[in-house]
């Protein structure tokens, strides 16, 4: 790389101001041509809008985008991507009801017939070790699946900048690893890679430069192969992270404790057209520990959630236990009575209603265990002061008990809706995703709640995707692929590789092409 | 006899078609439209009105589209850019449409105006049943046919067609990878609005050419169930109307043969009852998929 030669994509004093926030300030870097650029933050320091913005999908109100040293104006996606701007989106930009060959063919300019346009498909998924069967409805792919969809959507442009914004979020370690070869054989001929994450290590094995975002700002720029994972992740939130501490007391001697929470041969039909049947599912959380379910979104971990909460009932009472008693036929009502509370995964709509207050939302969940009503009414300043006590012990940054939910940020919302359960002293709690979304600092305070409860005596399920956050806070750990759970193993000996595997390893990659290996064996 | 029935029930499906083909774009880029009675009415009326002025059936019709295609922008101005809810500014649509004909129709109330001529093809046109079920026919009968198939063709191969469902399917996937979601929606409603006008025409210019207030008796309503009684499929709208359509007539005909006891006000319940029938049906179908386009009904505004 001629250090002479302008950066393939520079950014200088780019800004950009929503009402009452600024989400990029006065942010410049450059990304030279054939490299692999980390872009490293918190949820919430800028960098979703930043990407957006050289994108072409938001305007900056200040500052210049240079392209191989010219500034342009990037109106649009369709100028991004004339420019030869790729973009593999966060949350996929995809139609579930269209076949992948018309959501490739929607994601680019010139097009071809179809005939040519399957060709060119072919082509270059195999290239790239990226197999795609172009008739396939989007809805039966499953997520890995579906990130191939918009990678060969840009790969089919040529793209001489790929940005990728948190791919591996959804990605079982396999698919990763896969991912991984791609990029590199990509920056190999010559197009640079926008890598958006909080992945440190991902970074470290991945990138080669990296710029560090903060409050929407730009607050350092490392070689990461050079940093540690600890020294990015302070320059990153601003301090040092502070680490759950497991507290001894429960653990060890509790550990053949009684099961608080068991469920034995659970069969539950999927819900809906896209929905995931569950067969023959068995497992116990017993007092004082935290047991984990991994498995890629979609697997059946929604219908695991909903048999256990009580939203769907089951056939026979006896499949599911809290604390002894069978409790199968009975709803979420009668089930928190026993003893359970439960945190779903969606907070904005399942765990709290957008637009009522807090207050208002403590009454929905915590009415029975914490006596906010005597008879049918609501007793109003007990329900405040509850919600009063969530917002002080678990650090939420509202306005008070009076807000509207949807009025607190995804990670404050997240904090309060756990914190409305564990305050309700559970016997069992269930948590979907307890760290979706939230900063580094609040996840650490979700995950040392759910530690002191299970050391307390209660019995923890966590239902999750993110692999790092099972492996610290479990004790136990099962896989669930397509409705079936694999026995759980302790989290001690579970390695990543044997995890990975389980959750179907690299999905759909040895069915449909043989040749799916040649590019990256060549590579490598 | 059977004929006749055939032919009739032709005529009864066609205005049932032009305003669910129509609705059907509108739904499949995402928009529920359901002021579609009140656009065919505000149709009826131009078509009738204009017809009976300018002695003009051609200069009818084209008022009839215009007219609904003005009411479906009304709409589209309120709910694609001022964002008001769609379901209560299509029954405001509905109501403000009745209302508009029937002042706009004060006058021509009871007026005669020439039916729209058949086709008359020397030969073709005098085959017995395949004469009179084919080629017997005035021009809007052909062209709902036609709209029809290219609708359906659109849908299926055009790049236009597949980039109208996937804004219907995922409005904010489409924004991201660059489309203009208002644009393709405003074209939709407005397509939606000119084909319901078209309907409207044909019931005040060829099914019963006169001009009676409220004369569209709840086809937009039924046009609106034919859309997701066709699971959103352009030729199962087809089949739907005539199957609609059949109905319409055999309670016409069953009250014309009198004598079978059944009141005829039930009998004119017949095709609501249908509607009714097969929606509770294709809702209780369990596991069948309704191939709704997901994003049906829901406002999208763009961030940033």
């Amino acid at each position: 790389m001629n250090e002479d030669s302008p950066a393939r994509l520079a950014l200088e004093g780019i800004t950009k101001r929503f009402p009452g926030v600024v989400a990029n300030d006065d942010v410049s870097f450059k990304v030279p041509g054939g490299r692999i650029h980390a872009l490293l933050g918190e949820n919430g320091a800028g960098k979703s809008t930043l990407v957006k913005i050289i994108y072409g999908v938001q305007q900056a109100d200040e500052g210049t985008i240079r392209w191989q040293g010219d500034p342009v104006h990037i109106a649009d996606p369709k100028a991004a991507r004339a420019l030869g701007i790729g973009m593999v989106f966060q949350h996929f930009s995809l139609f579930e009801a269209m076949t992948v060959l018309e959501n490739i063919a929607l994601g680019i300019d010139h097009v071809a017939d179809r005939k040519s346009l399957t060709t060119r498909i072919v082509e270059v998924s195999r290239a790239y070790g990226l197999p795609l069967d172009p008739e396939r409805e989007v809805h039966t792919l499953s997520v890995g699946e579906r990130q191939r969809i918009e990678i060969v959507r840009c790969l089919l442009q040529q793209p001489r900048l790929l940005i990728m914004d948190e791919p591996t979020s959804v990605l079982t370690p396999q698919e990763v690893e896969r991912l991984f070869e791609t990029l590199r054989q990509l920056a190999a001929e010559g197009c640079s890679i926008l890598y958006i994450s909080h992945k440190l290590d991902e970074i470290k094995a991945l990138c080669t430069s990296a710029t560090i975002m903060r409050g929407g700002r730009v607050v350092g720029t490392c070689d990461p192969a050079v940093e540690t994972a600890q020294s990015m992740a302070q320059q990153m939130i601003g301090a040092a992270l502070a680490r759950p501490q497991r507290r001894a007391a429960a653990r060890g001697s509790d550990h053949e404790g009684r099961a608080r929470l068991s469920i034995e041969g659970l069969n539950l039909a999927a819900a809906g057209p896209f929905g995931t049947t569950l067969h023959d599912l068995s497992l116990d959380v017993r007092s004082g520990e935290i047991v984990g379910i991994a498995g890629v979104a979609g697997n059946g971990q929604s219908e695991l959630f909903e048999a256990i909460s009580g939203e769907r009932l089951l056939e026979r009472a006896d499949t599911l236990r809290l604390d002894g008693t069978a409790a199968g036929r009975s709803g979420p009502g009668r089930r928190r009575d026993l003893g359970l509370c439960t945190v779903p995964e969606e907070r904005n709509g399942h765990a709290a209603v957008p637009d009522m207050s807090l207050t208002e939302n403590a009454y929905l969940s915590a009415r029975q265990r914490r006596h906010l009503a005597r008879g049918l009414v609501l007793r109003k300043s007990a329900a405040r002061g509850f919600a009063r006590s969530v917002i002080e012990r678990f650090d939420v940054r509202t306005t008070g008990p009076a807000a509207a939910a949807r009025s607190l940020s995804g990670g404050n919302l997240q904090k309060y809706v756990v914190g409305r359960e564990v305050l309700q002293d559970p016997g069992i709690l269930v948590v979907a995703q307890p760290t979706w979304g939230v900063d580094a600092g609040a996840a650490a305070a979700i995950h040392q709640a759910l530690l002191d409860l299970a050391a307390a005596g209660g019995a923890v399920l966590v239902i999750s995707q993110d692999l790092d956050e099972l492996l610290v806070l479990t004790d136990r750990l099962a896989v669930i692929d397509r409705g079936r759970l694999s026995p759980p193993m302790p989290t001690a000996d579970a390695s990543l590789e044997e995890i990975g595997l389980l959750m179907g390893g690299l999905h759909g990659m040895a069915a449909h092409d043989p040749h799916a290996d040649v590019g990256s064996a060549a590579h490598a | 006899m059977i004929v006749d029935i055939l032919v009739t029930v032709i005529a009864a499906a066609t205005p049932l078609l032009f305003a669910a083909t129509g609705e059907l774009v509108a739904e499949r880029a995402g928009v529920l439209n359901l002021g579609v009675e009140g656009m065919m009415i505000v149709g009826a009326v131009a078509a009738f009105a204009v017809t009976l002025t300018t002695g003009s059936a051609t200069l009818g019709i084209a008022a009839a589209a215009l007219a609904g295609l003005v009411l479906a922008l009304a709409f589209g101005v309120l709910t694609l850019t001022l964002l008001s809810n769609q379901v209560a500014t299509g029954l405001a649509l509905t109501i403000f449409g009745l209302g508009l004909s029937s002042l706009a129709g004060a006058n021509f109330v009871g007026r005669p105006v020439a039916k729209l001529p058949e086709l008359d093809i020397a030969g073709l046109s005098d085959l017995p049943v395949l004469g009179p079920l084919l080629f017997g026919h005035d021009v809007l009968v052909y062209l709902a046919v036609a709209a029809t198939f290219g609708v359906a063709w659109f849908l299926k191969y055009a790049r236009a067609g597949m980039i109208l469902r996937a804004v219907g399917e995922n409005a904010d996937s489409a924004h991201a990878i660059g489309y203009d979601v208002i644009r393709v929606r405003y074209m939709a409603v407005l397509f939606g609005g000119a084909m319901a006008g078209l309907g409207g025409a044909f019931l005040s210019l060829s099914y019963t050419p006169m001009w009676i207030e409220g004369m569209t008796a709840g086809r937009g309503w039924i046009a609106l169930a034919l859309v997701v009684f066709a699971s959103w499929r352009p030729l199962r709208v087809l089949a739907g109307a005539y199957l609609f359509g059949g109905v319409t007539i055999l309670q016409l005909y069953a009250q014309g043969a009198g004598g079978i006891g059944i009141p005829t006000q039930f009998l004119s319940m017949l095709p609501y009852l249908a509607t009714i029938l097969v929606l509770t049906l294709i809702a209780a179908g369990r596991g069948r998929r309704l191939d709704a386009p997901a994003g049906l009904g829901k406002p999208f505004r763009a961030a940033g």
